[in-house]
């Protein structure tokens, strides 16, 4: 099971930071973040892809979850 | 097209605008300023009476337009809100006022750069030292906490603002205040400012260029992201008053438009003004944008913006190009005290109920 982190709601830059933190803690584990704004799913993909992650975005309705795995 | 050069190009077209609305009758070194314009509106609407800067202006019109449109046409307006609201409109506030000892926000600080104005050097190293404390705080656990979705109403209300100006600005009431003298005098014609306000609005809103958030990127998680547009309103801007406005080009500390030499005070102004930025998620013109796509928190903002720099002006705190003033830099010690206090007062409370937490959960 992934480890999941609710980042809905919370204004920019924090879903990332609280993205990074989580990737640090367990750096080989998968990930699943929930956001409900299309500028935290642009920000965290920006940064995972750049620290070697693959993300998978699904949406539903107004809320994201990003699958992030190494 | 990559990132980096999509950014440069987002922030090219801002860079490149503000230099036309330059040309085109702005203020000297002011094609685009957002504390600037706001404090002008506030002047407009009677909430201060510095006669030299009262003006509707249609750029900040213009941003909530663009900006409110293109959210919606791409399905990103969302009413939302309840973010800390009362602590944003006294981070808007202080960070205003911040500004307008410096005498600019901080989009005007690249412009004026972009200019031959060295005086913004200073003014940016502060605004970078403002922007390394807030990540400090960000980085101890600093949140203005969740924001939750609003009536759908709610959202509508900043861009019904915006009309509500533009018609001010188009019959003039006689209860409405324009400049005959001095920088609110000066002025593009309204289509152009309104039109070139709209584009700035729409490239904001889809690049999310934001001048703290290229700083605060770098800094904290070396994304370079959105330093890219900054460099790319820098290097545009530069390169069109160059062209366009190459009268006014040139480099130095003295006799810069709408600007003064007090280094102590141009360094600790942007201090507090990007403190406050990384405090609030955004700088002024990222709050305004935020503000046109349902952010009511941004909204918020704004409104401490325009009532800081009704205050500036009534209190004496804004500078003029002879300098800052005492009130002035009393007010900006204030405001980086009452920030530093309020930062850290949040991260205590935080914590304390994040220890709570776990003790609850060590419990059940």
């Amino acid at each position: 099971m992934p480890n999941i982190l609710d980042a809905r709601g919370r204004s920019c830059p924090e879903p990332v930071i609280m993205t990074k933190a989580a990737i640090e803690s367990n750096p080989k584990g998968s990930l699943q973040v929930l956001v409900d704004s299309h500028v935290a799913v642009e920000n965290i993909t920006r940064f995972v892809t750049g620290k070697g992650y693959n993300v998978n975005v699904e949406q539903v309705n107004e809320e994201f979850t990003l699958n992030i795995k190494k | 097209m990559g990132g980096k050069r999509k950014m440069f190009i987002y922030g090219g077209i801002i860079g490149l605008i503000a230099a036309i609305l330059m040309k085109m009758g702005n203020p000297g070194n002011m094609g685009i300023c957002v504390a600037c314009f706001y404090r002008d509106i506030a002047g407009a609407v009677g909430l201060h009476r510095a006669e030299v800067v009262q003006y509707i202006r249609p750029e900040i019109i213009g941003f909530i337009f663009g900006a409110f449109i293109i959210s919606i046409v791409k399905r990103d307006f969302k009413s939302r809100g309840g973010s800390s609201t009362l602590i944003r409109f006294f981070l808007g506030f202080f960070l205003v006022i911040g500004a307008l000892v410096f005498l600019g926000c901080p989009l005007r600080m690249i412009l004026r750069l972009a200019n031959g104005d060295l005086n913004a050097i200073i003014g940016l190293v502060g605004y970078l030292v403002g922007i390394f404390i807030g990540i400090q705080f960000l980085k101890k656990g600093y949140t203005l906490g969740r924001s939750i979705e609003q009536n759908k109403i709610s959202g509508y209300i900043v861009p019904t603002m915006a009309v509500v100006l533009l018609i001010f600005l188009v019959i003039k009431p006689a209860f409405i205040f324009f400049s005959t003298e001095g920088p609110g005098s000066m002025k593009a014609p309204v289509i152009l400012s309104l039109v070139l306000g709209m584009v700035v609005g729409a490239v904001l809103q889809r690049s999310r260029i934001c001048t703290a958030g290229g700083f605060r990127d770098a800094m904290l998680i070396k994304d370079y992201h959105f330093l890219w547009g900054i460099i790319g309103i820098f290097i545009v801007n530069l390169i069109a008053n160059l062209i366009l406005n190459f009268d006014s080009f040139h480099i130095g500390f003295a006799d810069q438009p709408v600007a003064h030499s007090n280094h102590l005070w141009n360094f600790l102004s942007m201090t507090l003004a990007g403190l406050c930025s990384v405090l609030l998620g955004g700088c002024p013109v990222r709050q305004t944008i935020l503000a046109s796509e349902g952010d009511t928190d941004a909204g918020v903002t704004i409104l401490g913006v325009i009532v800081g720099a009704a205050f500036s002006h009534n209190f004496d705190l804004a500078s003029s190009p002879k300098g800052a003033t005492p009130n002035g830099k009393i007010a900006v010690i204030i405001g980086i005290v009452f920030v530093l206090i309020l930062a850290y007062g949040i991260i205590k409370n935080n914590n304390k109920i994040k220890s709570q937490n776990k003790e609850v959960i060590k419990n059940a």
